[in-house]
């Protein structure tokens, strides 16, 4: 599949909105859900820190 | 060393840790493949036009969303059978991921629907089992959250998850019977393009490439949902403290 | 084991038909909700006559799950529910005894009103027959599948909205083959496929949800 030029790839033969946007769509939410993970680790190791600090050690 | 050792949180924890560069790593490899091949290698559809290329993030995410639900089902059913709270704790990980997968392949399925057939939406066979899938996602996860006992949880949502599991196939006919009862549309979305070879790989490799993001997301998840559970054992106050994390 | 499956039957009926009102209220809804439809689509005969089957299904099928907290939230707020199952009487007979008892109290009522409901949509001898069979075959499967939903969310403060939302798309095929009886009726076409899968269905659903309901309600109370 060779495309004349860049613009002729990004106007994918007039779908462009179909194409880009299932892709665009695709691509945010699989970098968002990672971030959110990750977050959530680093929230819990923060509430783990804070009930440890906050119970006097046996 | 046997698998089982790391039914213990602490050591499912660093294997984890450890995978989780590797996976991601994969995933990006595979996915920079199967796009390449899909939009620089892959010909034109002589009916649909370029529109055909969503099928390489379409058909993989729908995959995904199937396979994850089996894997969390089978997971939670581990967790349930053999008391492994880990096991559990994968299953609860693994949800919000094969959700994600499942709306995924519906938006998708919608953007490639619309140049194709006219409509965003298309009340076909394998979108409609979609739809119901993301309904039993959402009601794990549902129900998971809403119970605060973990372990009443854990298991609740095995029975659930096998439940739902069960089911598939029997909803998945009743709504192809439905589908053929109701002649609307005689077209589908899964009337795809005849294959090309170039456009077989590039799907199977996008697959791949979900698949190992899947395995990525759902450690990270799962590692958080460990400290969370966990979060009183001596091993996590040691993380927490400024140890190796 | 048909003792007591008898004597926890004949106690739920009997609590229910104390509380006359309450056990009518899903009957209600069912009635008031499907009523509703024709004054939001627009009194249009065949349109009504079209669409008829799949509202009444899934009215019932709302009505059915609306009722099912019930099932166990009494005796579970007193400690009675515990104490059945520490009897080790099974958990399985009590699942099967109470589900029978919503669908006499909640499910066979619907049968009945149905036709009446139907009429309201202009539906024809035949397909009103073809309705009040298929719920027939069908309300029992709702009352399986809500029981175990229930059992799931025993004591959680969301339970009911929870219920819906589990319970519905395990529900589905029910509706597709049920109010698919009544839409081959309409179209002059024989409804023996539908009521063979609605059957077979029904005995599925018996043999699976009554043991998955026990499983449930002894996670729920351990």
């Amino acid at each position: 599949m060779s495309w004349n030029s860049t613009s002729e790839f990004f106007s994918m033969g007039g779908y462009a909105l179909y194409v880009w946007g299932a892709y665009g769509v695709t691509a945010l939410l699989m970098a968002v859900e990672p971030l959110l993970a990750a977050r959530r680790r680093r929230r819990a190791l923060e509430q783990a820190r804070i009930a440890a600090d906050a119970e006097p050690r046996a | 060393m046997r698998l089982s050792t790391f039914a213990a949180p602490s050591r499912f924890y660093a294997l984890a840790g450890v995978l989780m560069p590797w996976l991601w790593a994969a995933a990006a490899l595979l996915a920079a493949a199967g796009l390449w091949i899909g939009f620089f290698v892959a010909p034109t559809d002589a009916t649909q036009g370029e529109a055909y290329r969503i099928i390489f993030i379409h058909v993989p995410a729908a995959w995904m969303s199937m396979l994850v639900y089996l894997a969390m089902a089978g997971w939670a059913a581990v967790g349930w059978m053999l008391n492994a709270r880990m096991a559990s704790m994968l299953a609860r990980a693994l949800a919000p991921t094969g959700a994600l997968f499942t709306f995924i392949a519906l938006w998708t399925g919608s953007f490639w629907g619309k140049p194709t057939w006219g409509t965003w939406w298309v009340w076909d066979a394998r979108l409609t089992s979609e739809l119901i899938l993301l309904f039993l996602y959402l009601g794990f996860i549902a129900l998971v959250e809403a119970i605060d006992d973990p372990r009443r949880g854990d298991k609740a949502g095995a029975l659930l998850a096998i439940v739902g599991a069960v089911n598939v196939p029997i909803i998945y006919f009743s709504v192809r019977w439905w589908n053929t009862l109701h002649q609307g549309a005689t077209v589908s979305l899964t009337s795809a393009p005849k294959m090309a070879s170039t456009m077989l790989t590039a799907m199977l490799l996008m697959t791949f490439a979900f698949w190992a993001y899947a395995i990525a997301v759902a450690f990270s998840r799962s590692r958080a949902i460990v400290l969370e559970r966990e979060a009183h054992a001596d091993w996590v106050r040691g993380i927490a403290h400024g140890g190796r994390a | 084991m048909r003792d007591i499956f008898l004597a926890v039957y004949a106690r739920d009926l009997r609590l229910a038909l104390r509380r006359r009102i309450e056990a009518l209220l899903p009957l209600g809804f069912f009635v008031v909700a499907a009523s509703l439809f024709p004054l939001g689509v627009g009194p249009e005969p065949q349109t009504l006559r079209d669409i008829a089957p799949g509202i009444v299904w899934v009215c019932a099928l709302l009505a059915a799950m609306l009722s099912v907290t019930q099932l166990y939230a009494g005796d579970f707020a007193d400690g009675s529910l515990e104490q059945m199952l520490l009897t080790g009487h099974g958990a399985t007979v009590i699942a099967a005894a109470k589900a029978a008892a919503h669908w006499s109290v909640t499910g066979l009522p619907v049968v009945v009103a149905a036709p009446l409901v139907g009429l309201l949509f202009g539906m024809s001898a035949a397909s009103l027959a073809a309705l009040t069979f298929s719920l027939l075959l069908g309300t029992p499967v709702l009352s399986l599948l809500g029981a175990l939903g229930a059992a799931l969310t025993l004591g959680l403060r969301s339970a009911g909205v929870l219920i819906v939302l589990l319970v519905l798309p395990l529900s589905i095929p029910a509706l597709i083959f049920g109010s698919g009886a009544v839409a081959a009726v309409d179209g002059g076409q024989s409804p023996q496929a539908h009521y063979s899968l609605l059957g077979a269905l029904l005995i599925l659903t018996t043999l699976t949800a009554v043991p998955a309901t026990a499983a449930a309600l002894r996670i729920s109370l351990e």
